[in-house]
């Protein structure tokens, strides 16, 4: 039973210089991350083995996150099916770089839809700078009552315009932060759910699109969700893919 | 304390690839400073991608880092947007470990692999807030030193060095951090940092440019001498003994975002004795010190498992000359523990054994296969001792493409000395039939054939040519590109020549070029390597405004006993040897390789009493050197120099 399930799901954070790197590295981190803990990965055949390795969501060069998210399909003649997840993942995070830690790991079933296809929305901690907390709460207040937010963005080399509305789940300005010594910077922190289908809408076109503009400081995915569209429920994408296995959350 | 990061991170958003400047590498060290600790910001003047590999770093990276009174950190050349981001905020060069400004550090040392890097070199010292002439500097601002195979011929950036160490490092560096420490404990008094830098330039393989006078005699140089009885005429290279006793890097670093040879690099030999003439690194460092069988396997295996890396490259020059090269490989290939990984020979000679070691270790992942005949015809390959048969090279061809390779790229040089059109054009002929034999068993098979311009390098049998025109080497390529236009498979390459005079103007010049590489640095000329950034007009523009002449310095055939630049240095070779080499090249006449052979009494083994070390004493399979082919002198044409055409270009004279 277990054989045919050889996919696992993790997840993990990326905090403080680390968060410089750009998506391509990650996957670049992982790859040699996954050989050091030897971890039975599956190859793709031909020429040019590539692991079977498949990202989530891209998350932008410089932006923080609490919650990215990986499926590694593993091979089923070199898996122990009884590993344990959980020092798997004690043992992941001591390969990953400082800022890089693994927060979950479980088995999910080979049939789930990846990654890309089910998250639905994310939830971004926006600190903003070099304004006031009144220039903010009209600015935000000014979108949400807009019917669209228009904006053009280059595909192609021809300039395509987008409505953003939509997609703006939900913007809320959680009030004035202070400076300390976290890497927080004085500023205005908002909440922004974001919608990523049909495409995703990064944190940055949303501050453009804004009357006045913003500029971002400190970005911190909070959450991936993927909501049902039968009951229209979220949840994150471990524990609505997780199999049977048990879950080695941490 | 001391961190300029959190000024740093604000920026970041604002430049291109910033994970070149966060640091973070695996085997990063964040080394304790302090008043009894020497420290080092080891920095190579390009980016990040291209210098975080560099393996003379890394090696003294660690090496410094180990001693108890040594602190190593690294630095790599801001890209241009962040270079503008750091002048606006007037932040200085930082190290990429722990973020500490470059004027913190006790010595700023630079590892110049290639000339046009000089004016990177100039601009990361202004960076540094230290002033870019050793004459204009206080007693507390850094030590600026340099190293590494252009220091060969130092003098074109003796104005802006403290001090330049030549050849291996592994050792001095411990000499020099000893000696600074003295300084610095001292309290880098005032007046004294003259005492300090003529105290360095008694210590072997440390050239102090200040310490020496220079003569001229009109344009000719008399003579660079020493201004004190106690400071040597002649400085000698320093030469490691055993590589084995250096098994670095221990730890090498595994970089966060992508840079050139994303991958372990494991030094199997240092020197070469193969005598190619136009190869300044194999003349340079000999003589052959290979590192031991084990150590090599064991540093692969550890390495690999350390790093996550599934890929290898075993560093040397013809690295298929390794005596345990097919034990080495095998194992690496087949242990267990670090699953399918793939070896690179990035150094290989030309022949169907190397292509068989090639296919054994390219399993997992088959990269491209290069060969570097370097010339398009046997006479020519005589006279530059790169003595490569046409069979070998076409039986390494038919081996690799009946082997599954479908495309292989071929380097070669044209410019060299004595080379007519016939030798040019003898390049493409190579290529249209390596593309024949590919075709008998792929039809899709293709030859990337790669053209550069022949720079002569001091320390060569070579360095008395006179190098080709930047004109001269436009019809050679042209006349290449036209013959190879309808040459189905061929794709044809080549290096700028305007590069190429630029990187002969720095090659083989004396101290009078300071001014020039300052005015190009001064004009915005950074990132001479860089195609887009390279400014041919500037560095014309730069000669003429010291009234220095091009013609002069590059394209003139030096004669026996002109003083050249470099004389008053030594990387162990006999003046007379390397004109003897030059007289049997336009002779026609190779030599063969002298690992196997009678010793042509070069200087390099005697001089430092180091014998070639290798494990094995026979001559590795394959190959025609040393294997019996017959080397007989060339032929019977007088060969004379070939003219060269006036150069049409606008030069100051």
């Amino acid at each position: 039973m277990r054989n045919d399930n050889m996919k696992i799901r993790i997840r993990f954070d990326k905090h403080g210089k680390i968060r410089f790197t750009s998506h391509r590295d990650v996957a670049r981190i992982w790859e040699r991350t996954l050989r050091r803990a030897s971890l039975p990965v599956a190859y793709s055949e031909g020429f040019s083995p590539r692991p079977k390795l498949s990202f989530g969501l891209a998350l932008s060069t410089g932006h923080e996150s609490d919650v990215e998210y990986l499926d590694i399909e593993l091979d089923p003649e070199r898996t122990d099916v009884s590993m344990d997840l959980e020092s798997l993942a004690t043992e992941l995070t001591g390969h990953l770089p400082v800022g890089m830690s693994v927060t979950a790991v479980s088995f999910i079933d080979r049939q789930t839809l990846s990654l890309q296809e089910a998250v639905t929305s994310c939830t971004w901690q926006i600190d903003v700078v070099d304004v006031d907390a009144e220039t903010v709460v009209s600015a935000v207040a000014r979108a949400l009552a807009a019917e669209t937010l228009v904006v053009t963005r280059e595909r192609k080399g021809k300039p395509v315009t987008d409505d953003l509305r939509p997609l703006v789940l939900s913007l809320d300005v959680e009030g004035p932060i202070e400076a300390d010594d976290t890497g927080t910077v004085a500023g205005v922190r908002l909440i922004a759910e974001l919608g990523t289908q049909p495409r995703a809408v990064r944190v940055a076109e949303l501050l453009a699109a804004l009357d006045p503009p913003l500029t971002e400081r400190r970005v911190v995915r909070l959450h991936q969700w993927i909501t049902n569209d039968d009951t229209a429920e979220r949840s994150d994408p471990l524990s609505a893919a997780a199999s049977p296995a048990p879950a080695g959350a941490i | 304390m001391n961190s300029l990061w959190p000024q740093l991170e604000p920026l970041l958003p604002h430049v291109q690839k910033p994970a070149r400047y966060i640091g973070c590498e695996d085997g990063m060290q964040t080394p304790e400073h302090g008043p009894g600790i020497v420290s080092w910001l080891l920095t190579y003047p390009d980016t990040y991608e291209i210098g975080l590999p560099n393996q003379g770093l890394q090696i003294l990276y660690e090496i410094i880092n180990e001693r108890p009174d040594g602190a190593a950190e690294r630095s790599y050349a801001p890209w241009t947007d962040m270079e503008a981001v750091l002048r606006r905020e007037r932040m200085p060069l930082f190290s990429v470990d722990t973020h500490r400004a470059a004027s913190d550090f006790d010595i700023l040392a630079f590892n110049l692999s290639a000339e046009l890097t000089y004016t990177n070199l100039v601009n990361c010292i202004d960076l540094a807030g230290v002033p870019i002439r050793s004459a204009d500097r206080a007693d507390n601002d850094p030590l600026i030193g340099v190293g590494g195979h252009c220091t060969y011929n130092p003098e074109p950036i003796a104005d802006f060095v403290d001090f330049v160490v030549l050849g291996d490092g592994e050792e001095a560096v411990g000499d020099i951090t000893e000696l600074v420490r003295e300084w610095k404990v001292a309290g880098k008094n005032s007046g004294t940092r003259a005492g300090l830098l003529r105290e360095l330039s008694k210590m072997a393989g440390v050239y102090v440019p200040s310490m020496y006078d220079v003569e001229y005699d009109g344009a000719f140089l008399a003579g660079v001498t020493p201004r004190y009885s106690d400071v040597p005429a002649t400085i000698e290279k320093r030469t490691v003994a055993d590589l084995g006793d250096w098994p670095y890097p221990k730890n090498q670093l595994v970089p966060m975002t992508e840079v050139v040879h994303d991958r372990l690099s494991v030094e199997v030999f240092r020197g070469c004795t193969r005598g190619c003439r136009f190869c300044q690194a194999g003349m340079i460092t000999r003589p052959v010190r290979e590192r031991p069988a084990e150590q090599v396997s064991r540093m692969i295996s550890e390495g690999l498992q350390r790093t996550g890396y599934d890929e290898v490259a075993l560093t040397s020059l013809s690295t298929a000359d390794f005596s345990g090269i097919e034990n080495v490989v095998k194992s690496a290939v087949s242990d267990k523990g670090t699953g399918q990984i793939s070896v690179a020979l990035p150094s290989l000679r030309v022949d169907a054994f190397t292509v068989g070691i090639a296919a054994e270790i390219q399993r997992a992942r088959r990269t491209g296969l290069t060969f570097a005949p370097e010339a398009g015809s046997w006479r020519m390959r005589q006279v530059i001792n790169k003595l490569i048969r046409e069979e070998d090279l076409y039986g390494a061809v038919e081996s690799a493409f009946s082997q599954g390779w479908r495309r292989m790229k071929l380097y070669f040089l044209t410019g060299l000395p004595t080379e007519t059109d016939e030798d040019t054009l003898g390049i493409a002929e190579l290529a249209r039939n390596c593309v024949k034999l590919g075709k008998t068993h792929k039809s899709s098979a293709s030859v990337t054939v790669s053209v550069g311009g022949f720079v002569p390098k001091p320390f060569t049998p070579f360095q008395w040519f006179g190098q080709n025109t930047e004109i001269e080497l436009q019809r050679k390529i042209g006349l290449l590109r036209d013959d190879t236009r309808r040459s189905k498979g061929v794709e044809m390459k080549w290096h700028d020549p305007k590069a190429t005079l630029a990187e002969g103007i720095t090659s083989r010049g004396d101290r009078r070029l300071g001014p020039v590489i300052e005015y190009v640095w001064r004009h915005g000329g950074t990132f001479q390597e860089w195609s887009e950034h390279f400014n041919y007009e500037l560095w014309l523009e730069a000669m003429a405004a010291h009234d220095l002449d091009v013609e002069w310095y590059v394209y003139r055939h030096r004669t026996e006993e002109e003083v050249l630049p470099w004389d008053h240095l030594s990387a162990g070779l006999h003046k007379d040897f390397l004109w003897q080499d030059w007289r049997d090249a336009l002779d026609e006449l190779g030599l063969e390789d002298c690992r196997w052979t009678p010793c042509y009494d070069c200087g390099a083994c005697t001089g430092y009493g180091i014998e070639h070390v290798v494990a094995s004493a026979t001559p590795p399979a394959g190959g025609s050197q040393g294997t019996g082919v017959d080397l007989s002198a060339g032929g019977s044409v007088p060969v004379v120099l070939q003219p060269r055409p006036k150069p049409e270009v606008e030069v100051a004279s």
